[in-house]
């Protein structure tokens, strides 16, 4: 048969689509002819079925060959689609049975000896070819662990086109050298970066503690602001441990970026640990958000999808790259342009930011002499923009715990307030059953002030500072889901008036002035 | 003679025996002007067959099929037109032919033949 085709699996974001690989053989001089938009490392792939073909004992047809990737508008990108190319030369050539071609999708590339070399994203693909009705897909060995990780389909994991050939001739398969897996940065690494830590080794610091609590409960954004030295890093570091265990859906959504992202390799595991992943200050836009030329890729907030993502020394960073996140710290996801495609990656991350309070780093310090003009000062703070700390929920000062005072009872360890946060997760999975949040940080305002109202009372005290300018609207609601989150950690039914008044503490460092004071707000304002 | 214009004469009798098996009627061989030669002019029916014939030892180098080129095709196409022009014929169509020959230095010689490459 002069025509065969095979199935492949494009990636744009996370988002497959299935690719269509067509080979037709056509009397003419040897001549082969790739179309349906490649880019340029998909042009070569050429060369090197060509090559990968010959040596592994096949005959390349010496005629003209057309190889048609469809739909043909749909840019591709990427080496992937050498192992479905090779099959539907093959394949139209007569040298395999066409038949099982249809029913297996096909990802890897190929080296020039016929060896199937690992690809990115190849979770993510194999995820697409299950829920287009696929029961078997061909990957390679390398990547063989995360193919596994989607339910529903039959993975093989192969070393070598030779290997695939026989897979589909029904023969036996050869053995074959294994692979040699680069060693490089993975997922769990990255988790591991962070060595075991636990809270109990904060002495001190209860507001600290409070509001990492807080946060991992309610997914709350937090800023953590003071002197150097104060604790600031050391608390974050203690975050990850205190955050619950992934469930399913996420875990297999942050293993599809994860392996976008190239992160996942070998025997991957999903990732169910919600990694820590903390970009330096100094990251750049694209490296933050996604890009890359071309067709995007997955940038450092989609890593930290359902995970958090820590900017240390924030005010460093160039505001610019900061004010990028305000977009995907509403939405939850990133819309990446570019001249191929449009990706859309989730961004769901849990922000924590920490500074110094001006450039010396002692403002606002007790007994501290801050060396810096009051300009300055100002001009450090403004580098976090406005719009950005008004995102967050949680801004708390850290100033260094006093020395040499022994607290009254030992810290609570990170397995005590782990099972607190757990807890208050799950007051706010049945609170919002019937909803399609989870989280109190997720839930639009107007639903929770209609459906779960305050204490009258702490509503009043709220509105007031709002009308009197010290809280923005998006402030305001803020507050309200961080109440809610104490009320949840606390095992309150209802937030009332005090833990309102802890809340809009965390959130501003101010005590919300309460019913009895209003007159003289109103006086003073 | 060099050993290489043996092994070329040698394919071009072994394609013209091919065509002649075929039912083609040999018309003209090794026909030359300033642009060129032209191995075999034939025709099928009412077809004039230009046909440019290729031979190789072995596969070491890739097919003698892959050794027509761009520029080679350009070429044959002026070739043709000047055959035409010299030739006081007009066929219903024109067509061009490559065969490629292999003949190893053991065992037998094989003949790959591509109808209307260009």
């Amino acid at each position: 048969m002069p025509l065969a085709y095979a199935w492949s699996v494009a990636l744009v974001g996370l988002e497959g689509h299935l690719v269509e690989v067509e080979a037709d053989i056509a009397s003419g001089l040897p001549k082969t002819t790739l179309i349906g938009l490649p880019d340029t490392s998909l042009s070569e792939a050429r060369d090197r079925v060509r090559a990968a073909v010959v040596n592994s004992g096949e005959k390349f047809p010496d005629r003209k060959v057309t190889i048609g990737l469809s739909p043909a508008t749909l840019p591709k990108t990427g080496s992937h689609y050498d192992v479905a190319i090779a099959c539907a030369v093959l394949g139209a050539a007569g040298a395999m049975p066409a038949e099982p071609l249809r029913r297996v999708a096909m990802i890897g590339e190929l080296g020039l000896d016929g060896r199937v070399r690992e690809v990115r994203g190849t979770l993510a693909m194999t995820l697409s070819a299950a829920r287009s009705g696929f029961v078997r897909v061909i990957v390679p060995e390398l990547n063989a662990g995360e193919a596994r990780l989607v339910p529903g389909i039959e993975v093989y994991g192969v070393r070598s086109l030779r290997q695939i050939l026989a897979i589909l001739r029904g023969v036996e398969v050869p053995d074959e050298e294994p692979p040699r897996a680069e060693p490089r940065l993975t997922s769990q690494s990255l988790a591991r970066r962070i060595p075991e830590v636990d809270l109990s080794e904060v002495i001190g610091q209860p507001e600290g503690r409070l509001a990492i609590e807080a946060a991992a409960a309610g997914g709350h954004h937090v800023y953590l602001y003071g002197p150097p030295g104060a604790g600031k890093t050391m608390l974050v570091e203690r975050l990850p441990g205190v955050m619950p265990e992934l469930n399913t859906d996420d875990s297999l959504e942050v293993s599809a970026v994860h392996s976008l992202a190239g992160l996942l390799t070998g025997e991957a595991e999903l990732v169910t640990r919600p990694p820590f992943i903390a970009p330096h200050h100094t990251a750049s836009l694209a490296s933050l958000v996604g890009g890359g030329s071309g067709m995007p890729r997955p940038g450092a907030i989609s890593c930290a999808h359902r995970c958090i993502l820590f900017i240390d020394e924030a005010p460093e960073m160039n505001p610019l790259t900061l004010d990028t996140l305000r977009q995907p710290l509403e939405s939850g996801l990133i819309e990446v342009h570019r001249s191929a495609a449009v990706a859309r990656f989730p961004a769901r991350f849990l922000l924590v930011l920490a500074a110094n309070p001006c450039a010396c780093g002692l403002a606002d310090t007790p007994g501290a002499r801050c060396t810096c003009s009051p300009q300055s000062v100002t001009r450090y703070r403004q580098r976090i923009s406005g719009p950005i700390k008004d995102r967050l929920d949680i801004q708390r000062q850290i100033l260094p715990a006093p020395r040499g005072k022994a607290d009254d009872q030992e810290p609570e360890s990170t397995a005590v307030v782990a099972a607190r946060v757990v807890a208050a997760r799950d007051r706010q999975a049945f609170r919002y059953r019937s909803t399609a949040w989870r989280l109190n940080s997720e839930i639009p305002g107007p639903v929770l002030r209609r459906d779960h109202p305050l204490d009258p009372a702490a509503v009043q005290a709220l509105e007031d500072h709002y009308s009197a300018g010290r809280l923005t609207a998006r402030g305001f609601d803020r507050v309200v889901r961080l109440a809610w989150t104490l009320a949840d950690l606390d095992g309150v039914d209802t937030p009332t008036a005090e833990l309102t008044n802890r809340a809009y503490q965390l959130r501003t460092g101010d005590p919300l002035v309460g019913l009895e004071n209003r007159r003289n707000v109103r006086n003073a304002a | 003679m060099r050993t290489k214009d043996a092994v070329g004469q040698y394919g071009e009798e072994l394609a013209a025996r091919y065509l002649v098996g075929a039912g083609f009627a040999i018309l003209e061989r090794n026909w030359r002007c300033e642009l060129g030669e032209i191995d075999i002019v034939a025709r099928d029916g009412t077809t004039l067959v230009i046909c440019e014939v290729k031979t190789r030892r072995g596969l070491d180098y890739g097919s003698p099929l892959e050794s027509v080129t761009y520029r080679k095709l350009a070429t044959l196409r002026r070739l043709v037109g000047r055959w035409l022009q010299e030739h006081d014929v007009t066929p219903a169509e024109v067509r061009i032919d490559v065969i490629g020959v292999v003949c190893p230095p053991r065992g037998a010689s094989t003949l790959d033949h591509v109808r209307g490459v260009a």
